[in-house]
């Protein structure tokens, strides 16, 4: 064990991690975020919080993981690199380790021409990749970006990166997958599986790297609620791949929120038995409610216990 | 070159409501190679500004001329003259040129008729595309000859990140994604495993992210 987490605890252990996703609100109140981490608290491993996801401006990722971590859940906080340098992002893993943050997600994060706030100017001052490695030298080498030693207290991450099978080249996804292994990463979270074949080639490709021995992939999957929902990401969410047949299923469906959900139960039973894939990430877009119910019907619940 | 566009006509208007005479000057460099800038957007811009004031029977007097750069002191003196009875001199130039004459001719009230875009090249006529960064340490060994620093809209130097689908960047699907067109050289030069090197953290100390740079080549210092 390299770190506190609990995630790494249960991912070490063999086990079948689930993680799920809370979108932090766009006000200040903390009251939908309690209610989500109590419902959550014993269907799954952890919560991502996301980090203004497609650029529009919520609660911070750390401050909505703290109400999270004090509602019993343990929180993998995102970082992307679109809103802050190195030395914001540096200082804010010292403050998130400090408030008992044990997981940290390294993403590039989604331009902000998708957001409410278009006319922002963005960062990038480094990259996923690099952002992957600061944490790994912060935690490892007991340095700063910079070289500058960290003279007492370093942040000790558990480091999560994403993958996306879906984006191209496609080819080049699992080289850069393995990119992101050498610089760090110990679990991937990926984007949401529609299209099971095409994963299911991407796991042959981690396989034959044999990158599933390096790394913890947790496959993301993600409940529709209706065919307009999924025609939606079909259309315009760039990276993401969502054949017909599933828009097709919804639209036929007398009841699409039930079969939504039935789809993403037999996704996730299907995921289970692909050799390498050791977790599943639930990512419930504003239908957080609905995750132990997937949990419980997956076959998934009661969660193990961690060391 | 730098690739400048006009701004809005009604704009340029708005800033020189107050005025009865203005100098407008056109740049024979860049500007002119863009179609910008140039002799005829030159004499353009001052008849358009001239009929709008007419219009509203309230005429403009404008007095034109094109200096063969306005980035070079010696180029600008030969406005000395022109600017004495004016109440404004626009500049066609980029922004250096209005910068250069506002310099010059500090009692003066020197507009900008331009909007600076990018460095960058044609690549067709009537279309131009910005190629570089102009972030002062140069990579194009690293990535095939494409820069990612600007031709990518996060500037990633570990890409392509995960909104590359088809080709195209995750902004627009009429923009190429840069870290595909690196892929693809890459491939054909058979270099693919450069990509597999992490390239550390970037040193913007040379970029804008510095301050403003200077270069100075000692060599060629007169005196």
């Amino acid at each position: 064990m390299k770190t506190e987490s609990k995630l790494e605890s249960i991912l070490n252990k063999g086990e079948f991690a689930v993680t799920a996703e809370i979108g932090p609100p766009k006000h200040s109140s903390p009251e939908a975020i309690k209610h989500h981490a109590e419902m959550m608290r014993d269907y799954v491993d952890a919560t991502n919080i996301t980090d203004c996801q497609t650029a529009i401006v919520r609660m911070s990722s750390i401050a909505a993981g703290l109400h999270v971590m004090k509602n019993g859940i343990e929180p993998i906080i995102q970082m992307t690199c679109r809103d802050r340098n190195r030395i914001a992002m540096q200082s804010d893993l010292l403050g998130a380790y400090s408030l008992g943050v044990r997981n940290v997600l390294c993403l590039s994060g989604d331009h902000q021409k998708f957001g409410n706030h278009p006319t922002a100017k963005n960062v990038y001052d480094i990259d996923s990749m690099q952002l992957i490695n600061m944490v790994r030298r912060m935690r490892d080498d007991k340095v700063f970006l910079c070289g500058e030693e960290i003279k007492q207290a370093e942040p000790r991450f558990f480091i999560g990166a994403v993958a996306n099978p879906f984006a191209d080249p496609f080819e080049f996804r699992v080289v850069r997958l393995e990119k992101k292994i050498n610089a760090g990463a110990e679990f991937i979270q990926t984007q949401c599986i529609f299209d099971m074949e095409r994963f299911e080639r991407f796991m042959e490709m981690v396989r034959q790297r044999g990158l599933h021995e390096r790394v913890h992939i947790l496959a993301g999957v993600t409940p529709l609620k209706s065919w307009r929902a999924a025609k939606y990401m079909q259309t315009s969410v760039s990276g993401m791949i969502v054949p017909d047949e599933i828009v097709e299923r919804l639209k036929k469906a007398e009841d699409p929120k039930k079969e939504g959900i039935e789809i993403c139960i037999e996704q996730i039973k299907h995921i289970r038995n692909i050799p390498g894939v050791h977790g599943v990430h639930i990512m419930a877009i504003a239908w957080e409610e609905i995750v132990p119910e997937i949990v419980q019907r997956a076959g998934l619940y009661p969660r193990p216990k961690a060391e | 070159m730098i690739i400048a566009q006009q701004k809005p006509i009604q704009e340029i208007a708005e800033m020189v409501k107050d005025c009865r005479k203005v100098l407008v000057v056109g740049c024979a460099g860049c500007v002119t190679v863009c179609l910008s800038g140039g002799e005829k957007e030159t004499e353009i811009l001052a008849s358009e500004l001239r009929i709008m004031r007419q219009l509203q029977e309230n005429p403009l007097e404008t007095v034109t001329f094109v200096c063969t750069r306005q980035c070079d002191p010696e180029y600008i003196a030969m406005l000395d003259n022109l600017v004495e009875d004016v109440d404004a001199v626009i500049s066609l130039a980029c922004g250096v040129g209005v910068q250069y004459i506002a310099e010059r001719y500090p009692s003066k009230w020197v507009l900008p008729a331009q909007n600076t875009n990018f460095i960058g090249g044609s690549i067709e006529h009537g279309v131009w595309e910005e190629r570089c960064g102009m972030c002062g340490n140069c990579i194009l060994h690293l990535t095939g000859g494409i820069c990612p620093i600007i031709r990518c809209s996060k500037s990633i130097l570990n890409g392509p990140c995960g909104g590359s689908q088809y080709g195209k960047c995750e902004v627009s699907k009429d923009t190429p994604c840069a870290w595909q067109l690196i892929y693809d050289r890459m491939q054909s030069l058979g270099k693919l495993d450069k990509l597999l090197e992490l390239q550390p953290p970037k040193d913007w100390s040379t970029s804008r992210d510095g301050g403003p740079r200077k270069a100075v080549r000692e060599d060629v210092i007169i005196g």
